[in-house]
């Protein structure tokens, strides 16, 4: 054994000294070019391409490059072309931290547009903050949270959560209860629909969780189907919602009966539901591919003929799509990618995007958004039938709404 | 059985010669980890290199268990996340300085915890990154091997154990983070956690402290307690004829392997800056488990190299291919497991016995 | 209250008949080849992927005639899988772990590159729309496939002389294989019938689950666990094993949470194991390990 061991040592030195040579080398020859020098502006996409996030998250990368293209073509930013570089966030935390570090150091990216769930985004949070490089990120999230190197281009609690509970509260429905998937955004939007529920006289029959993945939902519907609630409100995500819907359905619930307000049902989702078992059932988001404006007429004739017609948008590539405008306006405001200047300008720039008109709140870094209520349709897509009207200034502390004290202490 | 892949006979011939070749070699490592890699290396790729050698230090205890002892354990994941969290969990208080961390404040905790409490002293602490893993693996060792589970039994049940850990960790936000785990750390004992030089001082630690410990378990291999191991995973039932007890021969050696697992949990935390039940859960044990396969399982060394090999590899894939990560990954398991299952190691000590023998031909 | 409790009874056999599903044919391939089959997780996955096919031909009623079809399709890659390469490694029961799990990883991409990584949609058929009490008709349709499969197997193993063979070479290998039993012969059959009723499970599966490329992982722990519980090879024990861990699965939940239940699940099975450790029953031998 002695023997052996240590001829194996000997293997391991000489492979250890080759990869770490290896992994030398691209960072000597690759690191010359940087986001404001040369030809090209170097923009990062960090996005998962594989593993269980892949699903959503491949789609706003395809969004964004969209975009990217579309500004490369209309002559770029600042009189340069856009260069993305798209690294693979792999459904996993710590790589996204990784990759972000890699964005920045390395390929040395004038800003990052990428992430999709909380936990990737609390792992990227800090290499951002550190590095003083800035992230744009395209995806509803569960607010409390305003990072000076952030840009939220995705809804906020006030202009999701919120206004779905004013459409229960207009549709009479006084007695809810709360299904979702066991992580922080579900948790925290219970949080607020409950204190929401306590003012505005509304009753909260059960709240339940289920891990991330789960597909048994028997048990959970008979304990709704016993608690008799007007409305459920669901926050479950991915895979789960498709055997929660199909057991939902074959229990007799039907949309009429009690309708299932979900959060984090798109476009997408719905066919792998089955439309048969998610159809009148409400959603809330910013941005339906049915939207009437005419940007969104441009970016889903563009989406299509880019990625097939059999292609949908749904509202985190919106956001995504949105983010890559939003960023070159502030650069070309700013006359220059260079961090602090271009988060200076950023403030109050207003475009009309495929969901309305967009505005940066210079003090939050989030979006002034217009909230949207949809029913989805027998043929999968999604209706929309209540809006908030006008764009709702963003509060992610929820400072404004007197009974949401004490939520964001 | 397996049969031995490896045929013990030559070790059991009572003095061998001094071997001077091996420690030649190790101290060439060693040099070649401690002082080149901390001159050539990017800041960036120094730090990755720290993270594939924080694996390296788990793989070494899968080395010990699995390649020494014949336990398949599927949840070093665990013991990892134990190590990982009771040092996030003094970074975590020691950040916040008196206030509760961060993820408490919106997970709509307002008072610190009992469990959290101790662990804002730092020789506590660090204390738990060994003394956690090392309670629960004795305790699940003690139960399981004295019940004779073994084989597949055990690799399943260690899995299962890894699978109810992070539903476990999951379900108390208030007191985990959730999902998304314990991350944003500042201070790192006095240093600022993301400098530079505190990222350069935190390889050579994970460095020596892998050295060290490679070093220990070879000691262990090497002695009557190791050949009793090799004993025990070829015939435990013989052994246990013998007059040994099997059960204690297993658990201690589950429980060394559990304390590496921890403490490359807690080196982990500062060097990649978080930690979250997605690194303690399945997958991340399996993939381990086949790195040290494909480094080798029957050697330490093997395992030491197929955890570095394993993950560079996945880094690189993953920046140049990312779509062929998984066939690669994939198609990697099949070749090594029915061509090489002795892994690289296997291949290399083989080629070399050819090369000589066509010498001396 | 009571109400909920009383459903809670039926659930729970229903969750049991699920899980009997999935783990019935590693009860096989695990109990006479102590073959860890990671990838047969990725074998239902194929029965489901089947019955999303068959739609084309066989609208909603496709999951009927995909029953067979599946059968034979995830069969049939289990016969290969054995072919090409577990039959190198018997006596390695652990390496297959490995072995498997690399091949699980390549199917699932396989079928993100041909299905796309979204989930498909895949209709139920209306005449299992409906519900008697708690019981929808398409768990009862489960329920009836599970009893179905085991009455099945029981009746192949204990009267046909295939399926005595087979259970010879489980109890003792060497002994059947100087009987002049053509040992790889049977393997064969075993994993082909194993890895078949994979793929009627994912059938079942796509009338209450989703069907996409990770559909394998989401059940492969729970059926290993199945397996343990009940002992190697061991029919009656699958099914004592399944229905119990579905009615305490469903109670826990009922009085817990769904995470809770999950975790006292897992205990219950590590307690279990505590006083019988080969599972709930065991083929007795003589033969030194």
């Amino acid at each position: 054994m002695r023997n052996s061991t240590w001829r194996a040592g000997a293997v391991a030195a000489a492979l250890v000294t080759a990869i770490a040579a290896c992994g030398g080398d691209p960072a000597t020859t690759e690191g010359t070019a940087s986001g404001g020098g040369g030809d090209t502006i170097k923009v990062g996409l960090l996005h998962s391409l594989s593993g269980t996030m892949a699903i959503s998250e491949v789609t706003v990368r395809d969004a964004e490059l969209l975009a990217i293209e579309e500004i490369n073509k209309a002559g770029g930013v600042l009189g340069k072309q856009l260069e993305p570089v798209v690294e693979d966030g792999a459904s996993d935390w710590p790589t996204f931290a990784e990759k972000a570090n890699k964005l920045i150091a390395q390929d040395k990216v004038a800003t990052v547009f990428g992430g999709w769930t909380s936990a990737s985004r609390k792992a990227m949070l800090p290499v951002f903050e550190k590095r003083k490089a800035l992230l744009w990120y395209p995806v509803q999230y569960e607010g409390l949270e305003s990072s000076p190197y952030i840009f939220y281009t995705g809804a906020t609690t006030n202009q999701q959560i919120i206004p779905g509970l004013d459409y229960l509260k207009e549709q009479g429905k006084k007695k809810i209860f709360l299904v979702g998937s066991d992580y922080v955004f579900p948790r925290t939007a219970n949080k607020i629909i409950k204190a929401y529920a306590a003012a505005n006289g509304m009753e909260i029959l059960g709240e339940e969780y289920t891990p991330l993945g789960h597909t048994e939902y028997s048990t959970l519907t008979n304990k709704v189907v016993q608690a008799k609630p007007d409305a459920v409100f669901n926050t479950l995500n991915g895979d789960s919602n498709v055997a929660f819907f199909k057991q939902l359905k074959s229990a007799g619930v039907t949309a009429e009966s009690m309708p299932v307000l979900s959060v984090s049902v798109a476009e997408e989702e719905v066919t792998g539901i089955g439309v048969d078992n998610i159809v009148g059932h409400p959603v809330a988001w910013n941005y339906y591919q049915t939207t009437e404006t005419a940007a969104n007429t441009k970016f889903v004739e563009a989406f299509k003929a880019k990625y097939g017609a059999t292609k949908v948008t749904s509202d985190p590539m919106e956001a995504g799509y949105n983010a890559v405008y939003l960023w070159a306006e502030a650069a070309k405001k700013a006359g220059t990618v260079e961090v602090e200047a271009l988060k200076k300008a950023a403030g109050g720039i207003a475009l009309e995007r495929p969901e309305g008109l967009v505005t940066i709140d210079g003090e939050t870094q989030h979006m002034y958004k217009t909230a949207r209520i949809g029913i989805i349709q027998p043929d999968g897509l999604i209706k929309e039938v209540w809006n908030s009207g006008e764009p709702i200034k963003p509060d992610p502390y929820l400072k404004t709404y007197p009974w949401a004290g004490g939520l964001a202490s | 059985m397996t049969a031995v892949l490896e045929k013990p006979t030559r070790q059991l011939t009572p003095k061998e010669p001094r071997q001077w070749k091996g420690p030649a070699v190790f101290v060439a490592v060693a040099i070649i980890a401690l002082v080149v890699m901390p001159l050539v290396l990017e800041p960036f790729r120094l730090g990755l290199l720290a993270k594939y050698l924080c694996y390296a230090i788990v793989a070494l205890g899968i080395g010990l268990a699995w390649g020494q002892g014949g336990m398949l354990t599927l949840g070093q994941g665990v013991f990892f996340g134990l190590g990982g969290y009771a040092m996030g969990m003094y970074l975590k208080l020691n950040d916040a300085g008196g206030d509760l961390p961060d993820f408490m404040v919106w997970s709509g905790v307002e008072d610190l915890p009992a469990l959290w409490a101790p662990f804002g002293n730092p020789v506590f602490a660090l204390a738990m990154v060994v003394v956690v893993p090392l309670v629960v693996a004795v305790l699940l060792g003690t139960l399981v091997f004295r019940q004779r589970v073994r084989g597949a039994y055990f690799a399943i049940l260690t899995q299962a154990l890894a699978a109810a850990m992070v539903i476990l960790l999951v379900g108390q936000q208030g007191l985990t983070g959730g999902t998304n785990g314990l991350t944003n750390f500042f201070d790192f004992f006095g240093n600022d956690v993301a400098a530079e030089s505190t990222q350069r001082g935190l390889y050579l630690t994970v460095a020596i402290v892998l050295g060290v410990l490679y070093l220990a378990a070879w000691q262990l291999v090497r002695s009557r307690f190791g050949r009793l191991l090799l004993a025990v995973r070829d015939g435990e039932d013989r052994v246990r004829f013998l007059g040994y007890n099997p059960a204690t021969v297993k658990t201690i050696t589950f429980a060394i392997s559990a304390v590496m697992a921890g403490i490359a949990g807690a080196l982990f935390v500062p060097v990649v800056g978080i930690i979250s039940p997605a690194l303690l859960g399945v997958v991340p044990s399996l993939e381990l488990v086949v790195a040290v396969a494909v480094g080798g399982r029957f050697a330490l060394a093997g395992a030491v190299l197929g955890a570095v090999v394993m993950g560079y590899a996945k880094t690189y894939f993953s920046e140049e291919l990312p779509d062929a990560w998984l066939y690669l990954q994939g198609a990697l398991f099949i070749l090594v497991m029915t061509l090489a299952p002795k892994g690289i190691v296997g291949v290399a000590t083989a080629l070399r016995a050819r090369v000589r023998k066509e010498a001396s031909a | 209250m009571v109400e909920g409790f009383l459903n809670q009874l039926p659930i729970g056999l229903s969750i049991g008949a699920v899980l009997l599903l999935i783990a019935l044919g590693l009860t096989f391939t695990f109990g006479q080849m102590g073959v860890i089959n990671m990838a047969h997780g990725e074998f239902i996955m194929a029965g489901a992927y089947t019955a999303f096919l068959l739609q084309d031909f066989a609208g909603r009623s496709a999951v009927l005639v995909a029953l067979p079809v599946a059968f034979v399709v995830a069969g049939l890659m289990g016969l290969l899988l054995e072919r090409l390469a577990i039959r190198h490694f018997y006596g390695r029961p652990l390496d297959t772990l490995l072995l498997t799990w690399g091949v699980s990883l390549v199917l699932q991409q396989v079928a993100r590159d041909l299905f796309g990584a979204p989930n498909v949609q895949v209709l139920s058929p209306t005449w299992l729309q409906g519900a008697i009490g708690p019981m929808p008709y398409n768990r009862l349709f489960i329920l009836a496939l599970a009893v179905g499969s085991v009455v099945a197997i029981w009746l192949y193993m204990n009267r046909s002389a295939q399926g005595r063979r087979m259970q010879a070479v489980m109890q003792n290998r060497q002994l059947a294989a100087t009987s002049g039993i053509n040992t790889g012969r049977v393997d064969q059959r075993t994993f082909f019938i194993g890895s078949g009723l994979a793929g009627i499970a994912g059938v079942a599966l796509t009338l209450i689950g989703p069907v996409g490329p990770t559909l394998g992982t989401y059940y492969i722990v729970d059926a290993f666990l199945v397996v343990v519980a009940g002992g190697l090879g061991q029919l009656r024990g699958a099914v004592i094993a399944a229905a119990a861990l579905g009615l305490l699965n469903s109670y826990a939940e009922f009085w817990t949470n769904a995470s809770l239940a999950k975790v006292i699940v897992f205990a219950a099975i590590i307690a279990f194991l505590q006083f019988r450790p080969q599972g709930l029953f065991v083929l007795r031998s003589r033969a030194l390990t």
